[in-house]
């Protein structure tokens, strides 16, 4: 199994600023269980990510990799539990769930991009109105996010002109304009075209390249291999397995990874 | 089986279109003789048409009087329409009961309306905050001093003697820039997660939708005196106002709910992951998708409150329809076209300001439309 997953690009990837930190936790969950009404939907999950960590979370549909990762901006409240981002535990004060979002870039299967504002707007409207950031400041960061994402000459168009792959990118631009300490991918290419989806990767991977602490709910398991440095396997609302990738693919553990794994890898 | 390769050597060259897909004979065949029963609606269409415009015309203007003409000229046998009644009377359609020295003063209102208000609906009009605060601030009490007087030497004129086009449009102006807001925060407030706001909400729409204008403007005029207390009274106008706004408002408010609807959870949820606030979500991102949604639907209701303002004769006022009405049984104008001609006149002018709102709505969704949906 281990030779089959194919690499996302060929290349090394530069590993100078990819260092795990020993002692500063990003994100600590620790005995949290999530209902949605009657259905238990997440139960008992402990994760401890350390900064710089990039994680992927792998699994079924419906096993709650999506809930998992929501919780941690709470767009999901969990019932039991505690989770804590950067040191401030989530709870129902608004004030300290804002102060989280602040602190977490979130990128969506769908983009969720704002079709009433021009890709420009959507980049700087965060950053002006949370940030304070002046208004020609932020359009100058703006600019060099889209840059980075290599589609700067869109900036005055609208969302709606776009094609998949770039709007996915313009989404990861929006939320790098808010300077995050961690991001949250939420299968960010499983709408896009086939052709598209290696665009978003390479974005994905120069951002780990940099450092960024990442959380990642995604299928491809090619960046899994390439990039992850803990493999997460979640079923039925649990954490079934994790481990390194390299061991996750090659030795898997668990008879339920194994199945999955023998399904999408092929 | 090589006979199913095939490369093209040459471009083919545009050719222009046959005879048959241009000119006015294809247009007349595709719009009105397309098929048999096309071709009978036409023809029952044209001979309507040559029958009634001939009528029209005779009516509105080869037999009718036109203004300056006299009474009498109005009362021979198979005449048109009375257009000099309607110029005799058109002081009173436009100002009802208001002193005749002191129409300047709702001159004026009407010239600041138009100075003030108009720059407001025209996007590319400079100082547009500076505009908007002479508009919500500066032009409701400069008119109410206007009109109302009583202050700075100008006579106390009370609001029974204010009536025609002036009431309906008072009424109309301020109950279409209140609902709009007031509709807004009802429609969030029903969405809110604070259980009270959210009942109160839900409570004062479906309470005020369940009930006809002409029962919140009874209720208003004649019950409210009942449990205020004595002495008290509120002004017959103000309870006009606060009736019809109210009752816009919850309309209002369900056409915002049902655009607010139309926007998919994404777009909450990517305003929320950026840490934006409540109002700033709100505010920037989905109500100004949702309000381009319903852009048709509130102007609906801008048009119905428009035309609902013929109710407050209920109240006793004098709306330009009511001023219509009570000048359409004076008997120095009495003659067969009379109410008619009044009828026509009354019906004209609420046509002219409710297709220019109309108008004026499609202008602005045809400038939003920026959405490109693939």
């Amino acid at each position: 199994m281990s030779d089959v997953s194919p690499v996302v690009v060929d290349r090394d990837i530069d590993t100078t600023n990819m260092q795990v930190s020993k002692t500063e936790v990003a994100v600590e969950i620790i005995g949290m269980n999530k209902w949605f009404g009657d259905f238990h939907v997440l139960r008992d999950i402990n994760l401890k990510v350390m900064k710089g960590e990039r994680i992927v979370i792998a699994g079924p549909s419906g096993s709650g990799k999506s809930t998992l990762i929501r919780c941690i901006n709470r767009l999901e409240e969990h019932q039991k539990g505690q989770v804590i981002v950067n040191g401030v535990e989530l709870t129902s004060d608004l004030k300290r769930v804002d102060e989280v979002r602040r602190e977490v870039g979130m990128v969506f299967q769908h983009f969720n991009l704002f079709p009433h504002l021009t890709i420009l707007q959507n980049l700087t409207l965060a950053p002006i109105w949370v940030r304070g950031v002046p208004k020609a400041q932020a359009e100058e960061t703006a600019m060099m996010y889209l840059e980075r994402v290599r589609i700067p000459e869109q900036a005055a168009k609208y969302p709606g002109q776009l094609s998949g792959g770039q709007q996915q990118r313009v989404a990861i631009a929006r939320s790098l304009c808010m300077n995050p300490r961690i991001m949250l991918f939420d299968e960010p290419t499983s709408a896009l075209d086939p052709e598209m989806v290696k665009e978003v990767l390479e974005v994905m991977i120069s951002l780990a390249e940099e450092g960024m602490t990442m959380l990642c709910v995604t299928h491809e398991m090619g960046f899994a291999r390439q990039v992850a440095n803990r493999v997460i396997f979640m079923d039925q609302g649990q954490i079934i397995e994790q481990n390194e990738p390299e061991a996750f693919f090659s030795n898997p553990q668990h008879e339920r990874t194994k199945l999955f794994l023998s399904q999408i890898l092929h | 089986m090589t006979d199913i390769a095939f490369v093209r050597s040459e471009i083919e060259k545009a050719q222009p279109a046959p005879r048959s897909q241009t000119g006015l004979v294809a247009w007349l065949r595709k719009n009105l003789f397309a098929s048999v029963s096309d071709t009978i609606l036409t023809v029952v269409a044209v001979v309507l048409l040559l029958w009634l415009v001939p009528q029209l015309y005779g009516f509105l203007i080869g037999r009718a009087v036109p203004p300056g003409g006299t009474v009498e000229q109005c009362r021979v046998e198979n005449v048109g329409a009375c257009w000099a009644y309607i110029a005799s009377e058109i002081e009173f359609f436009i100002y009802g009961f208001y002193p005749m020295a002191e129409y300047w003063r709702p001159n004026i209102v009407f010239a600041m309306l138009a100075l003030i208000g108009l720059p407001l609906l025209w996007p590319s009009a400079p100082f547009k905050i500076v505009n908007a605060i002479l508009f919500f601030v500066v032009f409701p009490i400069a008119s109410v001093v206007m009109l109302s007087g009583g202050m700075f030497g100008l006579r106390y004129v009370p609001t029974e003697q204010w009536g025609g086009l002036l009431v309906t449009l008072i009424i109309s102006v301020v109950g279409i820039s209140l609902s709009l807001p007031m509709g807004i925060l009802l429609a969030l407030g029903r969405q809110s997660k604070l259980p009270i706001i959210k009942t109160l909400c839900i409570a004062f729409i479906e309470l005020i939708r369940a009930v006809p204008l002409i029962t919140i403007l009874f209720m208003a005029s004649i019950m409210l005196p009942l449990f205020m207390p004595q002495g008290t009274t509120v002004d017959k106008l103000v309870r006009a106002l606060v009736g019809v706004t109210l009752f816009a408002s919850a309309y209002m408010a369900e056409v915002v709910r049902g655009g607010m609807q139309a926007i998919g959870r994404g777009q909450y949820e990517a305003a929320a992951a950026l840490g934006l606030g409540y109002w700033q979500r709100m505010g920037f991102i989905i109500l100004p998708q949702a309000l381009k949604h319903v852009i048709p639907g509130i102007v609906g209701n801008f048009i119905s409150l428009l035309k609902d303002t013929s109710l407050v004769y209920i109240v006793g006022m004098k709306d330009l329809l009511e001023a219509v009405k009570t000048k359409n049984d004076a008997i120095e104008w009495a003659s067969p076209t009379q109410s008619v001609t009044g009828y026509i006149f009354a019906a004209a002018v609420f046509w002219v300001l409710c297709f220019s709102i109309s108008r004026y709505s499609r202008y602005w969704e045809r400038r939003l439309n920026t959405g490109h949906k693939r």
